[in-house]
């Protein structure tokens, strides 16, 4: 049993300690608002905040993360640097599949928490990780400023 | 002309002179001094076989450790392949080499090799039907091997199944492909004797040195070779390119070496292939900790530390001391380097796996603050792990870390290899794409 | 009703407007009930809500708000009380007219369902009118509608849809209804709010993925890693002592581990020791791929189309030859391929996210000898389709899997096996030929060689060997050319699987032509935009675009040292327009792309913002490609694997990119891939200017740009 508070809430999740917490989320406790892409850390679409921190789920081991407080996209608008991301993102209709905006719109929520008026180099960096297929990234770009510019 | 002649004898004595030199060079336990004695006449404990927990074990099973010690299945299998059926290549200057099937198949393995044909092999580099072995097999460093334990590895691999894998030929041309060349090679750089135990140190280095030397043949990678091809030995363990890495100086010397570690973090680096602080094993080591070391007893690993803490320091002059701090959390801090794309390709491919200070906010082995490979302004192995990727077997199962050779670009290589460089270790690389091009070509497969 | 035949556009050689016909007729039967559902697209309850049936997939293109739009537009519904459903797999009521089937594709939804959904959307209208005017007893025509309400000015009377539905159930619709003028449009041109991205902002939106039936557990499979092979032997020892694995399922040609969850299949999938029977495709490779279709491009094709004397031209002029490439590509999509299964005892249900519902419960059916009725499949949102889920083959080997499993199933692909295991866009060879004439093209011959992938998935659109996509904007290339011939050759890529890829058949020819125009206006010695604008007199929507494309791009000004812009103009999926591609490479063969601009007649856009997020999207999917994407063969099988060896471009590569819409009343125009065939002929012109180095192979060559190899 690994005990891990992911949303405020604690769970016990019986699964061996080198379980990635993707799967432990989406698959053992049905939080499936965050998505698999590659599995390797490669691509973002798994990011989740562990203490407030945008990291990615898919090789995150669940047995090494005890103690630590974990966020998902289901909860992130509950913060406020995700209420404004989730907000702009919807103004200026960020959105085209949508797979990858989970993880887009986490890793936007700490670059926000952390640097709240991020300049074009403090996108890239926070956000080059985060692969959109359906190439919305000028979007994205648009609504980060537009979301710290709301703050 | 008389002069001439005078001029052309002083040339001949010198040549000759060098020759002796490197012919004449010391052994690998040379630098320990004092008296060793025949395995037979020593009076502490055994420095070879298994450990204590294995004496009662099956032979197969001792067999295994010993097969696993000597790191056997590094080198004699295909990745993707059967174990121990061979085929893995080794580019060398002069051709390329494949190791051959050593499993019991009677056609292409070792399934009709007598116990006397094995020892022929494990230590003159015979092979059974009277061919010389190139020295890629390092029988010079197994010669020192027990006979008990050659055999017991000998009874462990032909209790594998056999597996019909035919080795390639190699492609050496003339003069490199006339293997009874080396016949005068043996001569001089194989001595052909059994470990001899230094009775003035303890039991543990004994061990640990046995270990080394005729197991783990460490100095085959980590000691630089002479013009011969043979180890250079005044130089013992001071680092050598090998498969296209660099097999670091794991001498005593505090900046390059690794006299500055703590023994647990050397026992953690050799056990797990990681250790805090230092970085983790990648290439060759890696393999090196997950086919081998990770696999003995903390005691061996213990007394592979005791005796590697008795090796003469030798500098690397190009290796500066390890920066041991983090780097800056935030991208814009850090040491500014020229080309802009090395810090573009880091934020989309490796940020978020490695954070940008380099402490790995999801995979312990992912963290490379410390570590050598960062810490070379050469940034060989650096590029070698960006070209190649990484795949190590962890305790819980493979950590991989991605090829990205065949997606990027020589000058996005170097690129990101001096960005890596620059913002985690001492000194900043200057790798160009011509290097990174030449890397790419030296790479075992 | 007949007035609601589409526009035949020369992509629509699949039958076409008896299904239309009777699709839009049909009430459904279990909808009736619920209160009003005038067709197959329409259910209004007695409580007001309208539920609008999507007869084509959300895949990220916005077609659900768009065709919700299309819909509440001509009936006038309050687009904020809308709420919509995806369509069951149901051919006779949902077939898209311009394929023949129910597919999402081609870039054609709002083309194929304009006309249809505005007469549907009426028809519900006039149903509603007609109830409240029997109610109040009033002519019809007196009664005017607007938010869910049929009004009745002179008296001052409302009724809401909801509560006219029941009555307007019992109706018979009227022959012909007339349609808005779309001057009178309140919501189609208006950028509204897309009606499925709240639930993609906070994890709530269902993708095929994300399906959780009752008891499901988890699996993820290989199937030979060589084209064609089978399975020889599988050692499970290892992988049966992972905790979390529950059983190992090995088929002829796929093995797969089912887990407590996705990790342990995984492991577990890791763990077992497969031996394959490789077979002939093992011998295959990229090389011979290429040398094969070369030597097939030398032979005569069948004449596409032809005008004039395209020989004798080429003859007397100044003449050019150009060989153009493009290589495999995988799709990518973000979400892997997956599909969750229940096989039942005669029966089977799928969770699934697919661009051809229908042809996945028709294959799966017949997988399962069961009839197709006995296949429930439950359509879920597509993280991203662009052909990939065009074919059923993940549906097929779920239920495969399935079958062996007792209780539902989901099949989760890893990404390599989504990236190993695709059906690739094709290669192509493109061998053009052209004379110039007084600084005009006289003779133009192309020869397209590839493979008919139409030829596999709509067989009757294969006719007289011509695939009708693969010679899609080639036979019709919008230059006044008099004398000109357009060339097939068919050659299926030996081994590997090919399929529809984003830009489909232009992707290859718009490419080939742009490129090519531009190195005959360079041989002319004249500026490629007005190169260009001298041959449009015959399409002006395209010549408009075309100019001011150059005009808001800059065309002419100064730029720095190896810095160039490049021009590609095109029609494809009956939308008109010209991009300007700014790009700059190093002497390394480095590229960086600054700026894009595109300038776009799509007729009349539905939702603006969506046509314009569409090319933003589209342009850099195609210039993905153009810069990174190749799929390589050895040894038979595919050496990519994932994101570190088939790369994607990522935001700090992407330009500043500017999309422009021209005003229009024409019907609209397709939009979802023009993007992708507009960017990389726009950038291959780009690094012409740049370097003088002509490109023309994708994916751009660092080398041949640095001149340290030949083109
Ligand atoms: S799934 Fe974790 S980064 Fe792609
Ligand atoms: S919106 Fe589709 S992958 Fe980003």
């Amino acid at each position: 049993m690994i005990p891990l508070e992911i949303n405020g809430q604690t769970h016990q999740v019986e699964v061996s300690a080198d379980t990635p917490l993707l799967w432990v989320l989406r698959d053992v406790l049905g939080l499936t608002g965050t998505k698999f892409g590659c599995g390797i850390a490669q691509c973002g679409a798994c990011t989740v905040h562990v203490d407030g921190q945008a990291v990615r789920s898919c090789l995150l081991p669940a047995g090494a993360i005890k103690g630590r407080k974990i966020t998902t996209i289901e909860a992130v608008g509950a913060t406020p640097a995700g209420a404004k991301v989730q907000k702009a993102w919807l103004d200026l209709e960020v959105i085209q599949c949508g797979y990858c905006q989970s993880g887009q719109i986490m890793s936007a929520a700490a670059l926000l928490a952390s640097t709240p008026h991020p300049d074009d180099s403090d996108i890239d960096a926070a956000m080059a990780g985060n692969i959109c297929r359906c190439g919305t990234y000028v979007r994205i770009r648009a609504a980060i400023k537009k979301a710290a510019g709301a703050a | 002309m008389k002069k001439l002649l005078i001029v052309l004898i002083l040339l001949v004595l010198a040549g000759a002179a060098f020759a002796g030199w490197i012919v004449f060079g010391p052994g690998p336990l040379d630098f320990t001094g004092g008296s060793p004695v025949a395995l037979a006449d020593y009076k502490g404990p055994d420095p070879s076989g298994v450990p204590a927990s294995l004496k009662t074990a099956s032979p197969v099973a001792r067999g295994e450790y010993l097969a696993r010690a000597a790191d056997c299945e590094a080198c004699h299998t295909v990745k993707g392949g059967a174990s121990f059926a061979g085929g893995l290549a080794f580019k060398l200057p002069f051709g390329t080499l494949y190791a051959p099937n050593i499993t019991p198949d009677r056609e292409t393995g070792i399934g009709n090799w007598s116990d006397a044909d094995f020892l022929n092999a494990v230590h003159k580099g015979i092979a059974r039907d009277g061919t010389r072995l190139y020295p890629a097999f390092p029988y010079a460093a197994y010669t020192m091997m027990s006979d008990a334990d050659a055999l017991a590895i000998k009874a462990f691999l032909f209790s594998l199944p056999a597996v019909h894998a035919p080795t390639p030929p190699n492609t050496f041309a003339f003069p490199f492909n006339q293997r009874w060349l080396m016949v005068f090679w043996s001569a001089f750089f194989n001595a052909d004797h059994r470990f001899m135990p230094h009775p003035d140190r303890s039991p543990e280095w004994n061990r640990g040195a046995y270990l080394a030397e005729a197991m783990a043949h460490c100095g085959d990678c980590h000691t630089p070779r002479n013009l011969m091809q043979a180890l250079d030995n005044r130089r013992k363990f001071a680092g050598a390119v090998a498969s296209g890495w660099k097999a670091y100086d794991i001498t005593q010397d505090k900046e390059s070496g690794i006299g500055g570690w703590g023994d647990d973090s050397l026992a953690a680096f050799l056990a797990t292939g990681h250790a805090q602080g230092y970085g983790t094993a990648s290439g060759p080591m890696g393999e090196a900790v997950d086919k081998s070391l990770m696999h003995l007893v903390p005691q061996d690993i213990k007394a592979l530390v005791a005796y590697l803490r008795t090796v003469p320091a030798v500098s690397d002059p190009a290796l500066p001391a390890p920066k041991t701090a983090p780097a800056p959390a935030s991208h814009r801090e850090g040491v500014a380097v020229a080309d802009a794309r090395g810090k573009a390709i880091f934020a989309g491919a490796c940020a978020g796996c490695h954070g940008w200070t380099g402490q790995s906010p999801v995979l312990t082995y992912a963290t490379f603050t410390g570590g050598r490979a960062v810490n070379d302004p050469g940034a060989r192995n650096v590029a070698q792990a960006i070209v190649w990727g990484v795949t190590r077997e962890g305790a819980n199962g493979p950590v991989v870390m991605p090829a990205f050779g065949q997606a990027y670009s020589d000058v996005e290589i170097a690129a990101v290899a001096n960005y890596v460089t620059a913002r985690f270790g001492a000194a900043p690389s200057s790798l160009t794409a011509r290097q990174v091009a030449q890397i790419r070509q030296q790479a075992a497969q | 009703m007949s007035s609601a035949r589409p526009e035949l556009s020369r992509r629509t050689l699949l039958k076409t407007g008896a299904v239309l016909l009777y699709g839009f007729h049909m009430p459904l039967a279990q909808a009736a009930t619920a209160g009003f559902a005038p067709n197959a697209f329409i259910r209004i309850a007695g409580d007001g809500k309208i539920t609008l049936i999507m007869p084509q997939v959300e895949m990220g293109q916005g077609v659900y708000t768009s065709v919700a739009m299309i819909l509440a537009e001509e009936m006038d519904a309050d687009f904020a009380q809308v709420t919509l459903e995806h369509a069951p797999p149901d051919e006779a009521h949902y077939a898209n007219p311009m394929l023949g089937m129910q597919a999402t594709g081609n870039s054609n939804s709002i083309r194929a369902f304009w006309k249809p959904l505005r007469t549907a959307g009426a028809t519900a209208r006039a149903l509603l009118v007609m109830a409240a005017a029997q109610q109040w007893v009033v002519d019809p025509a007196s009664c005017t509608t607007a938010a869910s309400q049929v009004i009745h000015a002179a008296s001052g009377r409302k009724l809401g849809y909801g509560a006219l539905a029941a009555r307007a159930a019992g109706l018979t619709p009227p022959a012909t209804v007339p349609l808005k003028d779309p001057a009178k449009f309140t919501l189609i041109g208006k950028p509204l709010k897309r009606l499925d991205t709240p639930g993609k902002v906070n994890g709530q939106a269902q993708y095929g993925i994300d399906a959780m039936p009752p008891g499901v557990k988890f699996a993820t499979l290989a199937a030979s890693p060589v084209f064609g092979g089978k399975v020889a032997h599988v050692d499970d020892g290892k992988a049966r002592t992972i905790p979390g694995v529950r059983q190992v399922v090995v088929l002829d040609d796929l093995v797969a581990v089912v887990g407590d969850h996705q990790w342990a299949a995984k492991k577990g999938l890791d763990a077992l020791v497969i031996t394959w029977n490789e077979g002939p495709g093992a011998a295959i490779d990229s090389a011979f791929i290429w040398d094969d279709i070369r030597k097939a491009s030398a032979q005569k094709g069948v004449v596409a189309k032809a005008a004039g004397d395209a020989d004798k031209a080429l003859g007397d002029g100044d003449r050019l030859d150009a060989a153009y490439e493009l290589p495999f590509l995988a799709h990518a999509t973000m979400e892997p391929l997956n599909c969750t299964v229940h096989v039942t005892p005669g029966a089977c249900e799928l969770w699934i996210g697919t661009q051809i519902i229908a042809r996945v419960q028709s294959s799966v059916a017949a997988t399962l000898g069961l009839s197709p009725d006995k296949v429930k499949v439950n359509q879920h949102l597509i993280g991203g389709g662009f052909g990939r889920r065009l074919e059923p083959d993940m549906a097929i080997k779920a239920a495969r899997i399935a079958q062996k499993v007792d209780g539902p199933v989901k099949v989760v692909y890893t990404r390599e096996e989504d990236i190993q295991h695709d059906m690739y866009r094709p290669v192509y060879r493109d061998l053009l030929s052209a004379s110039l004439k007084d600084g005009r093209i006289d003779g133009w011959t192309h020869r397209i060689t590839g493979p008919a992938i139409m030829a596999r998935f709509a067989p009757p659109a294969f006719q007289h060997g011509i695939d009708v996509d693969a010679v899609d904007s080639a036979v019709d290339i919008p230059y006044d050319i008099a004398n000109k011939r357009i060339e097939y050759v068919r050659r299926e890529a030996p081994l590997v699987p090919t399929g529809f890829w984003r830009g489909v058949g232009p992707n290859n020819n718009v490419f080939a032509i742009e490129s090519f125009i531009d190195e005959l206006a360079h041989k002319a010695g004249q500026d490629p935009v007005a190169f260009r604008l001298a041959m449009l007199e015959g399409t002006p929507r395209l010549k408009a675009v075309v100019r001011q494309a150059a005009k808001l791009s800059g065309w002419g000004g100064a730029l720095p040292a190896r810095t160039g812009r490049g021009i590609a103009a095109q029609i494809s999926f009956a939308s008109f327009i010209a991009t300007v591609c700014e790009a700059e490479a190093d002497e390394n063969g480095e590229v960086k792309i600054r700026r894009m601009v595109s300038v776009v007649d799509t007729g009349i856009a539905v939702n603006p913002d969506t046509v314009i997020a569409q090319l933003q999207g589209g342009l850099v999917f195609g210039l993905t490609a153009a810069l990174h994407g190749e799929i390589t063969i050895a040894k038979g099988r595919v050496q990519q694997s994932n994101f570190n060896d088939y790369r994607m471009m990522r935001i700090n590569e992407v330009p500043r990119i500017e999309v422009h819409l021209v005003k229009s009343g024409e019907a609209p125009g397709g939009i979802g891939e023009t993007g992708t065939t507009a960017g990389p002929p726009s950038l291959g012109n780009a690094l012409y200017a740049a370097t003088g180095i002509r490109l023309r192979r994708l994916p751009i060559d660092r080398d041949v740009l640095a001149g340290r190899k030949q083109a």
